[in-house]
């Protein structure tokens, strides 16, 4: 075994650390180190200078606009980018629906949004979850029924997605929807490309307990779905829903925002003080911390097995799920030790303060602002992309074999 | 990056795997573990021929092997074969002899390695849990030279199969007070020197340890291993290697604990369906699971680090994986017990043997809390410097 990285991975690091150094825009990276909310603006503008560098889709094959690297050169990109402050990437168009129209789309779908996502044409939401239905997703209500007319083919859609994130900056939504209401829960259903912008699509914001509205209802009340916009076949929609979800999950377990969030925490913890000491040896601080430090390293290597038996060119499979339950529960628990490091100071919540340029003096530590507003925001990662109780169900399936 | 073990060490486990199941299946072994000698002198003949202990050294040192991977394969193999064999004493003081013995003190590796010399550190003291550097049992230079150089006189814990080793490897204060760094040093000592008592007991999870008190037992100057006073930094060196043996014994024996208890999900019914089916216990296993992912991930670590020349990225690493193990294998112990209801609290069980050795291996060469704490100090000491 040699976990050291090779003389090429070596380059390469140092190549994106120089990437980034020049051009992550200074503004950008400090808001994301103070953990403010991006602006649409902000997110645009580092995709757009990811895509100029050609390594915006980085889990996409050349063939297609991605760089062509290794799962070991993604793994160093994203841990680079976190610990430099660079925005996580928006998942749903690059990361999620990207590789569903490669392995899945016709030639023409790919020619045309493949090329839309990477310049920012295109903003994706994703439309799996519904009322009702959390992790469980084959239970799909919304309905799309096909019909011809005069102006061609189209399905008409009928019902309600829920917590769509970022909906409300998107002008496109890939859809789970019922087109068989007779067959088994998982065999009727299909994936759909929707336009936003079509009459009968309505959208309210859901408000979430840190007070922000990433968040979306998203309502379709008898809208015309063209028919050339169904990913591959009617009613096999689940095999691409469920192909989507592993890359979802390697995606959420995080471990370069773990890592960038640990430097944070003991950054905190050699500062603020607690009986005229730093926090850092306050001997039951410092034991919480020690042991989120030695799950996150055993967790880097797992990560980094998991990625070296995927190297030969399969995709994640159960395996992610182990990934993201371990990754959350860390990354969790790391916020939690950063809201606990501010005192009292975690307790008083101003909005603005969430945004860049506030003006007024901080209260507390400079983290104070944020730390108790991203600890409740971050509850979402053991609940989206499958709860970890689902994962879980997954693993006892497919790894366990119970 | 590569996680691929190289081909050598894919041959040695396989035929050590092999020659364990054969000699020493469950039967076997709860004989010699609980027998007079503790363990199997036959079974680790053969673990020796097999080159097993000649794996945990380097060439230049006569054996085959000796780097962190080397070491974390044999004890998987080991742990996941519950033996109890005398390895970790062999590794433990061969690695000794190697750091800071003279050549004459290193002949002795020879009969280590064949499996003939039984070898054991006899370093802890009634009350000393786990403190390296504390040491009591006082060396004293001899007033009658004719008689030896140093006399030892004071009291050894829980020494390995203490009772049957032939060479011990004991440290004494030479100077300082109990817990101080400087003044400790390193003898080797006979087992059946005069003036060493020897009480034996048998352990809970099987094999032997034993008491050991120096009255009065004079040495050589030969016998003092590197310099006197210095013998912490030894110590320490040789305790990483043992943190790294018991973390993968430990995982060894995880990884058999783990596959009983799904065994068992998926044969045993009740309320006419296979337990397994449960998504109470269905939750559990895939929490084991991913427990036991990250501890072969801490050995991993270990392993590679284990000869890391900078002492905190090698210490940290070392108190990390039996930290890990420690919390890990204690929980796939209760957990496996629990998950096989009563049967679980059988002798007559394998799982419970296994489920004993992983609590216990807890108790050896410091435990969760103390290399929790350890990580914690030497962190905390890197940052300072």
């Amino acid at each position: 075994m040699d976990l050291q990285f090779t003389p090429q991975e070596q380059a390469f690091r140092d190549d994106v650390r120089a990437f980034l150094k020049d051009q992550l825009p200074a503004r950008i990276a400090n808001q994301v180190k103070a953990g403010q909310r991006l602006s649409k603006a902000d997110q645009e503008e580092w995709h757009a200078i990811l895509n100029a560098r050609g390594w915006l889709a980085n889990h996409w094959p050349e063939a297609h606009g991605g760089p062509g690297w290794s799962t070991v050169q993604k793994f160093i990109f994203d841990t680079e980018c976190a610990l430099a402050g660079g925005p996580r990437i928006v998942p749903f168009g690059v990361n999620m629906l990207g590789p569903v129209l490669i392995k899945y789309a016709n030639a023409q779908q790919k020619a045309h949004w493949l090329p839309r996502i990477l310049s920012g044409e295109d903003w994706w939401c994703q439309g799996y979850s519904e009322p009702g239905a959390g992790s469980d997703l084959a239970s799909v209500k919304t309905t799309a029924v096909r019909v011809t007319d005069a102006s061609g083919d189209h399905y008409i859609v009928n019902g309600q997605k829920t917590w769509t994130t970022q909906g409300q900056h998107a002008n496109m939504i890939f859809c789970l929807v019922r087109t068989d209401r007779e067959a088994k829960a998982q065999s009727g259903i299909s994936f759909l490309l929707m336009d936003m912008n079509s009459p009968g699509v309505d959208l309210r914001p859901i408000r979430t307990l840190d007070g922000d509205c990433e968040v979306n209802e998203v309502f379709f009340t008898n809208v015309k779905v063209p028919a050339k916009n169904l990913v591959g076949e009617e009613n096999k929609g689940w095999t691409y829903a469920k192909y989507l979800l592993t890359y979802e999950r390697t995606g959420i377990a995080g471990v370069g925002f773990c890592i960038a969030a640990l430097v944070k925490l003991k950054v905190i913890a050699a500062r603020v003080l607690k009986n005229g000491k730093p926090l850092d040896q306050d001997p039951l601080f410092a034991a919480r911390m020690a042991r989120v430090d030695i799950d996150l390293e055993n967790m880097k290597t797992t990560n980094l097995r998991v990625i070296a038996a995927a190297a030969s060119g399969g995709v994640p499979g159960a395996e992610s799920s182990m990934l993201k339950i371990r990754g959350t529960e860390i990354r969790q628990e790391i916020l939690s030790l950063i809201r606990r490091a501010m005192g009292p100071y975690a307790l008083p919540f101003e909005e603005e303060a969430q945004y860049a340029g506030y003006a007024e003096p901080l209260l507390g530590e400079p983290e104070a602002a944020t730390a108790a507003a991203h600890y409740f925001n971050y509850r979402k990662l053991s609940i989206f992309g499958g709860s970890n109780e689902i994962q879980k169900n997954i693993i006892s399936k497919m790894i366990l074999g119970l | 990056m590569n996680f691929q073990h190289t081909e050598d060490r894919h041959m040695l486990a396989d035929s050590l795997n092999r020659f364990l199941s054969e000699k020493n299946g469950i039967e076997i072994r709860h004989q010699s573990a609980g027998s007079a000698l503790g363990f199997s002198r036959e079974v680790y003949a053969g673990l020796a021929e097999l080159g097993t202990i000649g794996a945990l050294f380097p060439e230049d040192a006569g054996g085959f092997g000796g780097t962190g991977f080397d070491v974390s394969v044999v004890f998987e193999c080991l742990g996941s074969n519950l033996a109890v064999e005398p390895l970790l004493g062999a590794l433990v003081v061969g690695q000794a002899l190697i750091a800071a013995g003279t050549d004459a003190q290193r002949a002795a590796l020879e009969s280590i390695m064949a499996g003939t010399s039984v070898a054991a550190l006899a370093h802890e003291e009634p009350g000393s849990h786990y403190e390296l550097s504390h040491v009591t049992l006082s060396a004293t230079p001899a007033a009658d030279p004719s008689a030896g150089d140093w006399v030892l006189n004071g009291r050894k814990a829980v020494v390995p199969m203490g009772d049957a080793a032939d060479l011990l490897l004991v440290s004494a204060r030479t100077a300082g007070q109990p817990l101080d760094a400087d003044g400790i040093s390193l003898f080797l000592v006979q087992g059946d020197a005069p003036g060493v008592s020897r009480r034996g007991n048998g352990r809970i999870d099987g094999g032997r340890t034993a008491e050991l008190t120096f009255t009065n037992v004079a040495v050589d100057a030969s016998a003092l291993l590197g310099a006197p006073g210095q013998g912490l930094a030894v110590l320490e060196r040789i305790s990483g290697y043992a943190l790294l043996a018991l973390a993968a014994e430990s995982l060894g024996a995880m990884d058999m604990a783990k596959d009983q208890t799904l065994e068992y999900l998926r044969t045993r019914k009740q309320f006419g369906v296979p337990i397994g089916s449960f998504q109470a216990l269905q939750h559990r296993m895939a929490d084991l699971l991913l427990e036991v992912e990250q501890a072969r991930s801490a050995v991993i670590n270990a392993a590679a680090a284990v000869d890391d020349t900078d002492r905190t990225t090698r210490e940290r690493a070392l108190s990390a994986a039996k930290y890990s193990v420690g919390r890990i294998g204690t929980l796939v112990a209760e957990e496996s017990i629990q998950m096989h209801g009563g049967i679980g609290m059988t002798w007559e069980l394998p799982l419970a043997h296994y489920a004993k050795r992983l609590v216990m291996i807890d108790h050896q060469f410091g435990d969760e809390d103390h290399h929790l704490a350890r990580f914690i100090a030497l962190g905390q000491a890197a940052v300072c410097a």
